[in-house]
Order: C-alpha cells, then sequence, then structure tokens
C-alpha cells in the first residue's frame, strides 16, 4: 500500500508536471531546432514570438467568451489557437521579408542573423507590451480537473491524492498529435523532404529545383505554430506573463542542445529531459521517502536545489551533456 | 563581401549554440530569372559564348570564353589548375554574374535565368563537392534529384539503380555513410532524377581510386550513348579526352584549344604542357 | 548592393562631431525645458551617469565581441555579481552574523568548491563516470550539511533589519576592483566550461549563468537579503543633506544662481561623474595600449583567421577565455559601480533585456570593436532609452489628440512608454542593415 501511495505522489507530483512541462518545452524546442537547421541561427526572439502568439490567442478567446462561444469542458482557447497562428505566421513572414531575406540574399554570415534576431526581439517585446500590457493573465476555462485529489482517494482508498488537470493531459494530447503531424510532414511530404534537402546542403537544394525562398517561408509558418501552440499550452497550465517567456528561452535553447541542434527528435527528447531533471531535482522528496521508508526520519525536505534555481539545472544539464556528447544525445548538426 | 559580413563575418561564428554553417550555401536563392530570348539559328545544344565575368563584384575569372556540346556527344573543359574550367562550368549553370556573352540552351537564350529556372529548362548539374544530401536516404536524395517533376518518378528510379547497381543495394541508408565513389553515383544518379536534356558533371572522379575512376567513366561513357549530352570537367586530362567527342583546353580563363580528344591528343602543344609529353 | 555600403574609411571628425552633438543633447536636456528636455540639470547628470555605466559595461561587451568575436548573452549575471561586491566589501559588519555561521559558512562553500574540482581530478584519472558521480553525491551531502545549519543561523540573527553575514567595512572604491574579480572568476569558470568544449557553445552557457547569477542574488538571503534588498551602501561621495547643512556650501551655490537642494544634488552626481570618468577613461586607456601591444595584435589576428592563427602554433582557446574573463572583469567593475550609485542592492531588478540585450544595442550601434565608438553607442542609446519613455506617450497624445475619448486612446495612451522597447529593436535592425560599422567604425 505504501509502495502505491508513493507512486501516486511521485506521479502527481513529478511525473505528471514534469510531462506537461516537458512537452511544452518540447515543441518550444522543435521550433528553435526547425530553424537552426534551415535558417542556420538561433532565434532569440523566439520567447517573444511565443508570447505574441499567445497574447493573440488571449484576446480571441476573451472576444469568444463574451461572445458567449465556448468549447464545453475544453477551453475556449483551443478555438482561438487558429487566430494566434495565423497572426504570429503573419507576424514573422512579414519579419522575414523585412529583415532577414536582405541577409539571405546577401549571403551574409550566421552571426549577423543572431544580431537581427535580438533587435527583432525587442520589437516582438513591444509589440506583445503593447498588446496586453505585462501584467500576469489568466485565460484557461473548461473543466479544470479530469481526475481530482478526493475523487481519486475515493476511488482507490490510498492516502494519497493524484490530479491531473485537464489542461496537462490536453498538453499531451496536443503534443503528441503535433508531434505526430510534424514528423509524417518531414519525412513523408515531398515539402517536407525539400526543407530535410535545404538543411542539408542549400546549393544543392537549389540545384534540384527546390526553391529556397519557399522552404523558408513553410519553416517560418511552421516555426510559428509550434511558437503558439507551445506559447499557448504552457500559459494554459501556468499562466501568461511575458516576462516568463523570455525566461523560457534558456530551458528551450537548452532542450534544443541537448537533443543535438537541428534534430527533431532530438529537441523532443531534450524537452522531456529538461523538464523532467528540473523537476525531479527541486521535488522535496520526502513525502514519497516517507512511504517508501516509514522508519527514516530524514532531516530535510531531500530537495536537491529550490524551484527558483530551475534554470540552474537546465545550465548543468546542458554542460554534463556537452561534455560527453559535443554533438547532442541526438546526432545534431552542431559538430 | 557584404558590408555586413565585412564587420560581423569574423565574430561569433564560432559559437555552436547560435549559428550553424554546415550546408549553408553560395548561391543567393533570392535572385529572381529575366526574361528568356530567341536562340540563334545553327546554335550547338548546349553553348556558353564569349563568357566574360567573375563572382559576386570580384575581378573577372573568364575571358571570352564559348563552351559548347551537341546531341549525343560528351564534350569536356580540361586546364591547369586556377585555369577557370569550373568557373566556366558555373557561368553556364548560371551562378557567376556574367557581364559578356550568352548562355543558349536548345534554341533558346537562358542568359538571365536564375540557377533554379535552369534546372526547370533542362540542365541537370553535379557539383564537385558536397553533392549529396548527407543525413538523406539514397532513395531521398534521387527523390529530390526529381523534386520538379510531378509524375511518376519510378521508372526513372529503376533506371538510375540499373545504371548504378551498388547504391541500389544501398536505398535505405543514409548518403553520407556512403563511400566515395558511391556518393558519386549517388550525387550523378539525383542529376540524372530530373530527366535532364543536358548533363554537367564537375570532375566527377575527383578523389576517387583508379579503378572507380574508370567504372565512373564507363557510366558517363553509358549516359552519353543513350542520348544524353554530356558537358564535364576534368583534372585527368587524358582519360578525359579519350572518351570526348569535343574538348576544350582552357588557360587563364580562356579557350587555347579546342577540338575532337583525338585532335587535341595529337596536338603536340596540348601533350607537352598538359597531359605530360 | 553598393547603395547600402558604408564607407569604411570614415572622417577622422565623425567621432569627435558626434560627440559634440551628444554633449549637445545633455546641455540641452539640463537648460531647456519643453515637451522633448527636462531642464533639469539633476536629470540630465543622472541620465549621465548612468550612460557612463553603461558605457563601461559596453566596453567590456565590445572588448569581448571586438576583440574576439565572443558573443555574451549573459552580460546581466557579470553585471549582477559585480553588484554584490559593494555590499559585500563596503557595508558594515553585521553584528552577530559572523559568529551565528560565517566560519561554517565558509567552510562549505570550500567544500562545494573543493568537490568540483576533485571530480575534474578524479574524471582525468579514472575517466569512469560513476567515481564521478559518487564524489560529486558526497561532495554535496557535505556542503549541505555544513551549508543549511550555518545559513539558517545567519538569516535568524536580527532578519527583519539583517539577516545577512554582512560587509567588511572597507571602502566602497576597494569594491569596484573586487566587483571585477567577482565576475572575472565567473567568468573563467563559464569560459572554461563553454569555450573548451569541441566548439564553443558561450551564447547559452552566459545566457545561462547570467539567469543563476540573479536568481542566486534573488534567493539567498544571507548573502545580500535577496528581495529583501540592501540599501544604504556608502557612498564614495558627500550625501546632498551634509552639503545642504554646510554654509559654505549654500554660499557656493547662492553664487551660481542655483537653490541649494538643487545645487546638492548637482554637486553629488558632478562628483560621481568624475569618479566614472576617471575609471572610463582609465580602462579606455589600457585597452587601447592592449590592442596596440604584440598581444593585441595576436588577438585580432586570431579573431580574423583562426585556423592560420591555430596553426602558427597560438592557443586559440586559451586567448579566447582570457579576452572572456578581462571583459567580464569589465562588466564587473561596471556593476559594482552602478550598485554604488544607487545605493541599493534591488536583485529584482536584473532584468536581461535591459541589462544583456541594451547593452548589446549600444555595442553595435556605437560600432563593434571600436572602445570609443562604444561609449559614444552606450551613452547615446542610454539617453534615448530613458527620453523614449517620455517622448513615447507625448508622441502618441499629440497623435491621438484627434481621437474621441475613450477605451482605444487610453489604452494607446497606457501603453505609451512601451513603444521605447519597439523603438530600440528599430534603431538595432536598421543600424544592422545600412550602417553595420556602426556610427564609429573599427579602423
Amino acid at each position: 500500500m505504501d509502495i502505491l501511495n508513493a507512486l501516486v505522489a511521485f506521479l502527481n507530483f513529478v511525473f505528471i508536471p514534469a510531462a506537461a512541462y516537458g512537452a511544452q518545452l518540447a515543441l518550444g524546442a522543435l521550433g528553435v531546432t526547425l530553424i537552426y537547421g534551415i535558417l542556420r541561427f538561433s532565434n532569440f526572439a523566439h520567447g517573444d514570438s511565443m508570447a505574441f502568439g499567445t497574447a493573440i490567442t488571449i484576446l480571441v478567446t476573451w472576444g469568444l467568451q463574451a461572445l458567449g462561444v465556448s468549447l464545453g469542458p475544453l477551453p475556449t482557447a483551443l478555438l482561438a489557437l487558429p487566430v494566434g497562428i495565423a497572426a504570429t505566421a503573419v507576424l514573422v513572414l512579414a519579419t522575414d521579408r523585412a529583415v532577414y531575406r536582405f541577409y539571405r540574399a546577401q549571403r551574409a554570415a550566421p552571426i549577423i542573423f543572431v544580431m537581427a534576431s535580438v533587435g527583432v526581439m525587442f520589437v516582438m517585446n513591444g509589440l506583445t507590451r503593447l498588446l496586453i500590457g505585462v501584467d500576469e493573465q489568466r485565460f484557461d476555462d473548461g473543466a479544470r480537473f479530469i481526475i481530482n485529489v478526493r475523487d481519486f482517494r475515493e476511488w482507490t482508498g490510498l492516502s494519497e491524492g493524484l490530479a491531473l488537470r485537464s489542461t496537462q493531459a490536453l498538453t499531451l494530447v496536443v503534443t503528441v498529435i503535433v508531434c505526430a503531424a510534424l514528423f509524417w510532414f518531414l519525412n513523408r511530404t515531398k515539402s517536407g523532404k525539400a526543407m530535410r534537402a535545404y538543411s542539408d546542403n542549400e546549393d544543392l537544394a537549389l540545384l534540384s529545383g527546390i526553391d529556397p525562398e519557399k522552404v523558408v517561408r513553410l519553416t517560418w509558418i511552421i516555426a510559428a505554430a509550434l511558437m503558439t501552440i507551445a506559447g499557448v499550452l504552457y500559459g494554459l497550465d501556468k499562466s501568461f506573463r511575458p516576462f516568463n517567456y523570455f525566461q523560457i528561452l534558456l530551458p528551450i535553447f537548452a532542450a534544443a542542445i541537448v537533443g543535438g541542434l537541428g534534430n527533431p527528435v532530438g529537441a523532443i527528447a531534450g524537452g522531456f529531459l529538461v523538464a523532467f531533471s528540473e523537476v525531479a531535482v527541486t521535488y522535496p522528496w520526502v513525502k514519497v521517502a516517507g512511504y517508501l521508508f516509514p522508519d527514516w526520519q530524514p532531516g530535510g525536505l531531500l530537495q536537491l536545489l529550490g524551484t527558483e534555481y530551475k534554470f540552474a539545472v537546465s545550465f548543468v544539464i546542458l554542460i554534463v551533456v556537452l561534455l560527453f556528447r559535443p554533438t547532442g544525445l541526438f546526432r545534431g548538426k552542431s559538430v | 563581401m557584404s558590408d555586413q559580413d565585412a564587420v560581423f563575418g569574423k565574430r561569433g561564428n564560432r559559437d555552436r549554440s547560435v549559428v550553424n554553417p554546415g550546408g549553408r550555401g553560395s548561391i543567393d536563392g533570392t535572385r529572381r530569372s529575366g526574361p528568356v530570348g530567341p536562340g540563334h539559328a545553327g546554335d550547338p545544344f548546349l553553348i556558353g559564348e564569349g563568357m566574360t565575368g567573375g563572382y559576386g563584384k570580384g575581378a573577372d575569372i573568364l575571358h571570352d570564353c564559348t563552351i559548347a556540346v551537341e546531341q549525343g556527344q560528351i564534350a569536356v573543359i580540361v586546364g591547369p589548375n586556377g585555369a577557370g574550367k569550373s568557373t566556366a562550368m558555373k557561368a553556364i549553370f548560371g551562378m557567376l554574374n556574367l557581364r559578356k556573352g550568352s548562355v543558349r540552351l536548345n534554341g533558346r537564350d537562358i542568359t538571365a535565368l536564375n540557377p533554379q529556372d535552369r534546372v526547370k529548362a533542362g540542365m541537370g548539374f553535379v557539383p564537385q563537392v558536397n553533392n549529396i544530401f548527407p543525413s538523406m536516404t539514397v532513395e531521398e536524395n534521387l527523390e529530390m534529384g526529381a523534386y520538379i517533376r510531378n509524375d511518376d518518378i519510378r521508372r526513372t528510379m529503376e533506371q538510375v539503380y540499373e545504371l548504378f547497381p551498388a547504391v541500389a543495394a544501398k536505398r535505405r541508408q543514409a548518403a553520407g555513410e556512403l563511400s566515395g565513389g558511391q556518393r558519386q553515383q549517388v550525387a550523378v544518379g539525383r542529376a540524372l532524377m530530373t530527366q535532364p536534356s543536358v548533363l554537367m558533371l564537375d570532375e566527377p572522379t575527383a578523389g576517387v581510386s583508379p579503378i572507380v575512376m574508370d567504372e565512373l567513366f564507363d557510366r558517363i561513357i553509358a549516359i552519353a550513348r543513350g542520348g544524353l549530352p554530356v558537358l564535364m570537367v576534368e583534372q585527368n586530362a587524358k582519360q578525359a579526352m579519350m572518351i570526348a567527342d569535343k574538348a576544350y583546353v582552357l588557360v587563364q580563363g580562356a579557350n587555347a584549344h579546342t577540338g575532337t580528344g583525338k585532335e587535341l591528343m595529337q596536338n603536340d602543344e596540348v601533350r607537352r604542357t598538359f597531359l605530360g609529353g | 548592393m553598393s547603395s547600402n555600403r558604408q564607407a569604411a574609411s570614415a572622417s577622422p571628425w565623425r567621432a569627435p562631431v558626434l560627440f559634440a552633438i551628444l554633449a549637445i543633447l545633455f546641455v540641452l536636456e539640463g537648460t531647456v525645458r519643453n515637451g522633448m528636455f527636462s531642464g533639469s540639470w539633476n536629470t540630465s547628470l543622472a541620465i549621465l551617469n548612468m550612460g557612463l555605466i553603461s558605457a563601461i559595461t559596453a566596453l567590456g561587451v565590445n572588448m569581448q565581441w571586438g576583440y574576439a568575436g565572443l558573443f555574451n548573452t549573459g552580460v546581466v549575471g557579470f553585471l549582477a555579481i559585480g553588484g554584490l561586491a559593494p555590499v559585500l566589501v563596503s557595508l558594515p559588519p553585521v553584528e552577530g552574523a559572523w559568529s551565528a555561521g560565517g566560519p561554517r559558512l565558509i567552510l562549505s562553500l570550500l567544500v562545494g568548491l573543493g568537490t568540483l574540482a576533485l571530480a575534474k581530478i578524479v574524471y582525468a584519472r579514472t575517466r569512469r563516470a560513476w567515481s564521478v558521480a559518487l564524489v560529486l553525491l558526497v561532495g554535496l551531502v557535505a556542503y549541505r550539511w555544513l551549508f543549511d545549519p550555518a545559513v539558517t543561523a545567519i538569516e535568524a540573527n536580527d532578519s527583519a533589519r539583517t539577516g545577512n553575514i554582512g560587509g567588511l567595512g572597507l571602502p566602497v572604491l576597494l569594491s569596484w576592483l573586487v566587483g571585477g574579480a567577482f565576475a572575472a572568476a565567473a567568468a573563467w569558470a563559464v569560459g572554461k566550461v563553454a569555450l573548451g568544449l569541441r566548439s564553443d557553445y558561450l551564447a547559452i552557457a552566459t545566457l545561462g549563468i547570467g539567469e543563476i547569477i540573479v536568481a542566486v542574488l534573488r534567493n539567498e538571503d544571507w548573502l545580500a537579503r535577496g528581495v529583501k534588498n540592501v540599501a544604504a551602501i556608502p557612498r564614495p561621495v558627500p550625501y546632498e543633506t551634509d552639503l545642504q547643512q554646510n554654509p559654505a556650501f549654500a554660499d557656493f551655490a547662492a553664487r551660481w544662481g542655483f537653490g541649494v537642494a538643487e545645487a546638492s544634488g548637482i554637486w553629488v552626481k558632478l562628483c560621481y561623474m568624475s569618479l566614472f570618468l576617471v575609471v572610463l577613461l582609465a580602462i579606455i586607456l589600457l585597452a587601447q595600449l592592449a590592442l596596440n601591444s604584440p598581444w593585441g595584435r595576436m588577438m585580432r589576428a586570431i579573431r580574423d583567421n583562426e585556423t592560420a592563427a591555430e596553426a602558427m602554433g597560438k592557443d586559440v582557446t586559451a586567448r579566447h577565455l582570457q579576452i572572456f574573463v578581462l571583459g567580464s572583469a569589465v562588466i564587473g567593475i561596471a556593476g559594482a559601480m552602478m550598485i554604488t550609485l544607487d545605493g541599493l542592492m534591488a536583485p529584482t531588478s536584473f532584468n536581461p533585456l535591459r541589462y544583456t540585450f541594451l547593452i548589446w544595442v549600444m555595442v553595435i550601434v556605437g560600432g563593434s570593436g571600436n572602445n570609443w565608438g562604444s561609449v559614444l553607442g552606450a551613452v547615446l542609446i542610454w539617453f534615448l532609452w530613458i527620453k523614449a519613455e517620455v517622448w513615447g506617450p507625448n508622441l502618441i497624445g499629440v497623435l491621438v489628440g484627434p481621437l474621441p475619448d475613450g477605451d482605444i486612446k487610453a489604452h494607446l495612451l497606457g501603453s505609451a512608454p512601451h513603444m521605447r522597447f519597439i523603438a530600440m529593436g528599430l534603431v538595432l535592425l536598421l543600424v544592422l542593415r545600412f550602417a553595420p560599422r556602426g556610427l564609429v567604425p573599427e579602423k
């Protein structure tokens, strides 16, 4: 029984939150890795673009809520999501046309794109502030729990409860669908293969008649979708604060690099690795240990690091992986 | 080199966490094509005539250089190192700013087309290096070759596999894992997948062993005898001239000698300077 | 592309003219009172002082970027760790804090560092991951066993007023050097790891260390009281209230036609300005000397052709580490100066957008690789950043004036201060595109 209680506590406090967070990081890291692989730079504006897409989605959600539209148990934000994706796609395509395309035509060094993305980051940050301000916003509605603690206790008779919030379940379901669709697209369709070909060898892709500008546009659109979905899921699960979206850049970059930059499978694996490590290292294990070893009286909370230091975890994982596997867990393009 | 590169090109490009120089191209993919004009009467199938120009804003590398290939023939470009052989090939393919001269293919003037559109106009080009997609399978490499086609490509793929049985056995393997000779075969196969009306090869035998080289030459002859005109740049002048219907010797970006392979082999000056007596 | 080509050889008058224009801006800010300027010397000098600190920060970044092409995205962290120095060096000691847990705390930190060093040695000797893990685990347990009670004791010591370890009571100017040393030590640790890999990962590593340093300052109450802030950091210059009570100063102010309150503020700011100028000029002088020394020539040779320099037997990684540590030390000095100027250590104010990426805008706008350019860019961008907060709403006010009052007008007016983020982004993008060499190009 105690082992079951320990397992439930583990699932409730570590596994489920980490899985949801990992899924959000994975989606973010997929966007970063696609841009790194195809446009060949790390997009510092990624976090702020996520915030922009989420802000648009929130505004549309509020509009829908005001009109009395709802999805029943599901959050209304799902209905608003396509609008957010479309707006973000338009914005990033316009940015590409106004900023990055010029440097592409010049065959400019990749670092210039990085610097330009810092400028874009400022602009996007300002746009998001203009749209929705800097305060925390909540926009989740619908059913809050799929399993709640009291019901779970009654069903099972365990003393430990388990909660599965609907946003967590939604995050995982959406991530599975998005990843499946993305891999199907990249590996099975002509356009997806053209994107991989361009990532492998730009000149040869061009010599095969692949239009580079089309590949770039497609990449931005997919990245915009990934950014917005990741941002909205993160916002639904936690809450929306524009500054958090800037801070999440570090775990997202860490996930993409740990997995091997430019490698989509790696981005997903990296996202979950970073998330599970973060949660596991900052979780006070005293409760789980109490069930497993009832006679043991640990002196503290058995927490390796305070939650404030979760960024340190992504950093340490990053360093450790790079020390032992310089190309990331899955062979990326960053040799 | 752009102003941006002059300032930033040497900074920060070592940092792999922000930049990915792997697979970067050198061709400007954003350049738009100009109009296609009429060809000249009595033109060979493909001709780059009186080409003068260089890379970007740099000095001219080609000086009034003319290269042509007739239907069903093999033409080779030979010459010493730095003679502009590959540059001439790239000029025909539109990867260079031509100040003078024109390129005409199959009765049309395509001088203003960008490289992408030249592929659609029927040119198949195999670069000397970086001529495969290393992380993609052999089969995907060939599919990408056929990117511009909307018809059934399976027949062409079978033909390529018949031509190169060695790579057929490895169709599910990543092309980057193959041996040097097999990579060249994949590269040629990829170009054939477009069903081009002329095949251009830039030193296809560079860096492969003599046995593989002979094998590759055999395949190239087979391709040409199948009716597809082949234009190639070759470092191994002797072998190249033996299979050439027409050979161009370039020196410092200009035509030095032109003739059939046999003629040039018998030309004393060509023998002395390029063929080692 | 010739249309956007910036002349490679700029006129020798370019920099002096630009500095003169900048000076005029500050004079206008001090004297003219209208919709654009405040007409207050106190405001003008306050902007200038922070601008000078930004200039020193930008110099540090420019050393890393301009001389070696290193992309440091953790400037905020090096500023923050430099800012820790005034707190630890110049504050008076906290009564009872040291006896509560000081020695034990120091011991725990030594154990922590020793564990890392031992882990490295063990890995180098045995190459076994599990033995390293064992060393780290034992070390961590020992560290926590020493560290936790010490911290609890120190934080319990008069926690409403202090609760931190306290300072050494030494002169605050000394802390500026210590701040540089703190930042240099942090940079050495990061650089050693991030530059020593098969290829660099400096950008992401510095982004991480920046966040971590700020998180440490925010959460380790024993160190600098965390979010409870440390106020009343000693000053190297007189206090306004002391000046106001000094009759000689009142006379002096009256002779210049200023009220004594205003004059005291100006005087204090001028004192700070002089100190900052001395530091700035000293750093520029050293940087220029270094750049023109054989060492500087080698640095540039490495930057321009790494492969060739490596082939000639230059240890590129070691040189990069050197310059990274030096640049970070300069940033640390700036951080210590900033906290001294503010008299307040408030870890929540360390925002990466403001303290990392705005510095980058300064460096790029000023001219990558040119020290004077960085100074110019820093002071100019800082001036614009501060003034844009005023200009934005004024501009929007004029633009939306004809609109009827309502939600939209209120929203536009309310969000106008955010316009400066967009403005800074546009400035960076425009400079990058049309004048990539910056205002004062590298020679």
